[in-house]
């Protein structure tokens, strides 16, 4: 525990009066950076969610002219690319990570405090070149969030192959390096910054789903790095890495040589597989934590959730070649590959298993916060299971690349991680800002979330069977799709009403954060050191001495505790608590 | 500090609003299932493939089970543990029995799974017979070309520097079978219960050579020659999808498949079309 006593003395500066632009632009303050971002990937998320409605009123209605088929493609491409990239990896890491971290750990502030701050101000500029590629000639690339090479590649073989493309790159880099420097940040903040008494047996899940999700990161982020560098040198340089021989363009034969068109799937799933995982484990262990607080329950069975964590955090290196059944690789890789896969499926049973118990005999509190939690669970089930069909390599050579697939994540780990999002909202806002959101408007903005999400994505799970490939601008041509235009019409339909419900969040988010009642210190009677804050925590968070920890995150409902929860900076001991966990 | 949330409560009305909302869950996601499964589902079957349909539905049996399972019991404890008056949440938090039930049965339903579909994966995969039919398709922006060996059973040489208006995929002209190959654009025909062998190319891009009745795909990938083969079982004539985005016109990318009903029928059709 050397650190804390380094960091005792940064209580000195706790004092000193800020600039403007040092308290809100160029702020090392770790609060500060994820308000920062939070706002930031909000926005994004808005970027992206318009991007989607687009997409659904061309789809819903394609002789109506919304899109033309390159506008189409592009929609679907920075759909996919705001929000994996610029929302949901940013907004878990970059939002919660950086604001709840030091003040979970009972630390002042990051590890590297100027890092972080680099950390979002190389983010940003990322914002800026993808905004940017809307408006070069071409357009933005509109080769799938995946960009799949060789036509990601090589500048002819679509518009949005041009500079779009490139631009996409770079923004791509940006979003990876401020990833990576986050991720050493909380690994180092999280390894030795943590108060006294705080052991890693009595980190709250959130802080658990945010470490692993922090060594996936360094661990995969790399790769990616290393496979766009590698697609911007094929495009700008002329460099062959993923361009096979004799590529005939307009005509014309290029002169590449010795490219192989797979190396960039098996770079890009490398990376891409972690990165399911990188959006779901935090949102995990929110769930974990906000089920625990309003079942007035310790979460059940806190060991194996860890466990079962890593063990989801090393597969996921493991199962990338499921995303490349059909692309031609060896099909001895592809029987290695459904083993692994099925594989992962055990730690996710588990983990859905334990919400379940945690909520059985609790003592059930529905805020806004809880309903999310609970519909994350719903949710997530129904998208894990569907997984299981995908694994099936047999059946998901039916069913690759159709829209099953894309309900398949939109459920697993798109309107999961969205939900945890919007549950850890709900339930750290008053943390954030010093405010309570509106509880009323926040049940309005579930119910219309939750039934939206599944009238959106579930009816998808039959355009793939009917066999409706992805990123089809228009189905008219394939008869055995002639009788789908119903189920279009319907997911539009939910679309925009998903999306109008998603104003009723942005109302109230900037309704609460100017005029909501002032939130107390523990508006939730919650046990995890945040709570142990002021609301808002001030600049070094704690006052003259920093936090003791004195037992786990759960001890809720402890028999012979005189109220039902029993915090982990509370000093008296507990009768029949004092869990390690 | 107060202790506010031990005071008496009355959560049970929003515990029955919740609990209802995941049974309506449960009832819209069954059923919608049980009415698509009349209107939208996977299309006729033409292959000898009905081995991936089983599993398909052995998946969707179990996985049905979970789904019911799992929202019942959510269903459940929100209306029953709502939280009411100052009636306490329970403690407890681990139970090794249960934890080990919940990781060993699903574990062992997993198992089995993944058995299963190694075995079906090894057969899909495994050496086409030896009186499969040979074809080529190749894909390019945005149109397959389909072509048939000459009578000797050979596909001539290929090179892309060949490629011209009347050669679109480069049949090398000293290759004595590049005069009798049959090279067509979109049309694929293959014979009624004769194992059919297609090596599959592509000329620029990534495409995906989609058969949905066959339940056959595989990509098209530039660079590499990927042979697959099937049996088809049901004449009549059937679309080819493209489903991999190879570009603007991906959408537009579609060819037939026509099972003829036998080798008769096929060779006289083969015959009409002009001989390369």
């Amino acid at each position: 525990m050397g650190a804390i006593a380094v960091h005792e003395g940064a209580a000195a500066h706790e004092e000193h009066a800020e600039s403007f632009v040092r308290h809100y632009i160029f702020s090392i303050d770790h609060k500060t950076i994820g308000k920062q971002y939070y706002l930031t990937t909000l926005f994004m998320a808005i970027v992206g969610g318009a991007l989607a409605m687009l997409m659904r009123a061309h789809l819903g209605w394609p002789e109506g002219g919304a899109l033309d088929p390159g506008q189409y493609l592009a929609a679907a491409t920075m759909h996919g690319t705001v929000m994996i990239f610029f929302f949901l990896t940013s907004i878990l890491t970059g939002a919660f990570g950086n604001f709840l971290i030091p003040l979970m750990i009972g630390a002042r502030d990051m590890a590297f405090p100027f890092l972080n701050m680099i950390s979002y101000w190389t983010l940003f500029p990322g914002v800026l070149v993808l905004l940017a590629s809307f408006f070069v000639p071409g357009g933005p690339a509109g080769n799938g969030w995946t960009s799949y090479a060789p036509l990601s590649a090589v500048s002819k073989f679509a518009p949005g192959s041009g500079t779009g493309q490139t631009l996409w790159a770079i923004s791509i880099l940006f979003v990876l390096f401020s990833s990576l420097f986050g991720s050493l940040n909380f690994l180092t903040t999280i390894i030795n910054m943590r108060a006294r008494g705080l052991s890693m047996g009595r980190l709250p899940l959130t802080l658990w789903g945010i470490f692993i999700t922090a060594i996936l990161a360094l661990l995969s982020f790399p790769v990616l790095t290393a496979a766009v560098v590698m697609l911007i040198l094929d495009r700008t340089a002329g460099t062959s890495f993923f361009v096979p021989p004799n590529l005939l363009v307009a005509g014309q034969v290029l002169a590449n040589k010795n490219g192989d068109a797979l190396l960039w799937q098996h770079l890009f799933w490398f990376f891409g597989h972690p990165e399911v995982y990188i959006l779901i484990l935090t949102p995990m262990g929110i769930v974990s934590d906000v089920i625990s607080t309003f079942s007035r329950k310790p979460i059940f069975g806190y060991k194996a959730m860890v466990l079962s964590l890593s063990a989801i955090g090393f597969l996921s290196f493991l199962v990338w070649g499921h995303h490349m059944f059909v692309s031609g690789m060896s099909p001895l890789l592809g029987a290695a590959f459904i083993g692994s896969t099925i594989a992962i499926a055990v730690p996710s049973a588990i983990k859905t298993f334990n919400w379940c118990t945690t909520l059985w005999q609790g003592r059930l509190l529905f805020t806004t916060a809880m309903l999310f939690a609970i519909a994350f669970v719903s949710l997530f089930v129904t998208g894990g299971l569907s997984g299981i069909f995908l694994a099936a390599a047999p059946v998901d050579i039916y069913l690759h690349d159709t829209y099953f697939v894309i309900a398949h994540f939109h459920f697993v780990m798109a309107a999961a991680a969205l939900f945890s999002i919007f549950a850890g909202t709900y339930y750290w806002f008053p943390k954030m800002f010093g405010r309570m959101m509106d509880e009323r408007l926040g049940k309005i903005h579930f119910l219309f979330t939750f039934l939206g999400i599944y009238a959106t994505f579930f009816p998808m799970h039959f355009l793939g069977f009917m066999g409706n490939s992805r990123r089809l601008y228009d189905t008219s041509i394939y008869p055995f799709l002639s009788h789908a235009g119903p189920i279009d019409v319907f997911i539009s339909l939910s679309a925009f009403m998903l999306g109008a419900a998603q104003l009723i969040f942005i109302y109230n988010f900037f309704k609460s954060l100017l005029h909501g009642p002032v939130a107390e210190q523990n508006p939730w009677h919650a046990n995890s050191l945040e709570w142990a804050a002021p609301s808002p925590p001030p600049h070094g968070n704690w006052g003259a001495a920093l936090p003791v920890v004195y037992r786990w995150p759960y001890d809720y409902s402890a028999p012979g505790a005189a109220q039902d929860y029993s915090p982990q900076w509370q000093a008296q001991p507990v009768a029949a608590g004092g869990s390690d966990g | 500090m107060d202790s506010e949330s031990f005071a008496p409560r009355d959560e049970r009305p929003a515990g029955r609003w919740m609990g209802v909302l995941i049974l309506f869950i449960l009832a819209a996601g069954v059923g919608s299932f049980v009415y698509a499964a009349h209107y939208w589902w996977l299309p006729p079957l033409a292959s000898t493939l009905g081995i991936t349909d089983d599993m398909f539905n052995a998946i969707l049996v179990a996985t049905g089970i979970a789904f019911i399972a799992v929202h019942l019991f959510v269903a459940i404890a929100l209306i029953r543990f709502a939280a009411y008056g100052r009636r306490p949440a329970a403690h407890w938090h681990e139970h090794l029995g249960a934890e080990l039930t919940w990781t060993l049965v699903p574990a062992a339903g997993l198992v089995i799974l993944a058995i299963l579909a190694e075995i079906v994966w090894a057969r899909v995969y495994s050496p086409p017979p030896a009186n499969a039919q040979l074809v080529e398709v190749t894909g390019r922006q945005f149109l397959w070309y389909i072509r048939y060996p000459s009578p000797d059973g050979r596909l001539a040489a290929t090179d892309p520097k060949f490629i011209s208006a009347g050669n679109p995929i480069g049949l090398d002209p000293s290759d004595p079978d590049s005069k009798t190959n049959a090279v067509l654009e979109n049309d694929l025909h293959v014979v009624n219960n004769r194992p059919v062998r297609i090596a599959i190319r592509s000329l620029d891009v990534i495409h995906s050579f989609f058969l949905p009745n066959f339940r056959v795909k595989q990509d098209a990938v530039p660079g590499r020659t990927i042979v697959i083969w099937f049996v088809p079982n049901r004449p009549g004539q059937y679309q080819i999808a493209c489903a991999q985005l190879c570009g603007v016109g991906h959408y537009t990318m579609r060819g037939n498949i026509t099972v003829e009903p036998d080798q008769a029928a096929f060779d006289a059709w083969l015959a009409k079309q002009g001989q390369h």
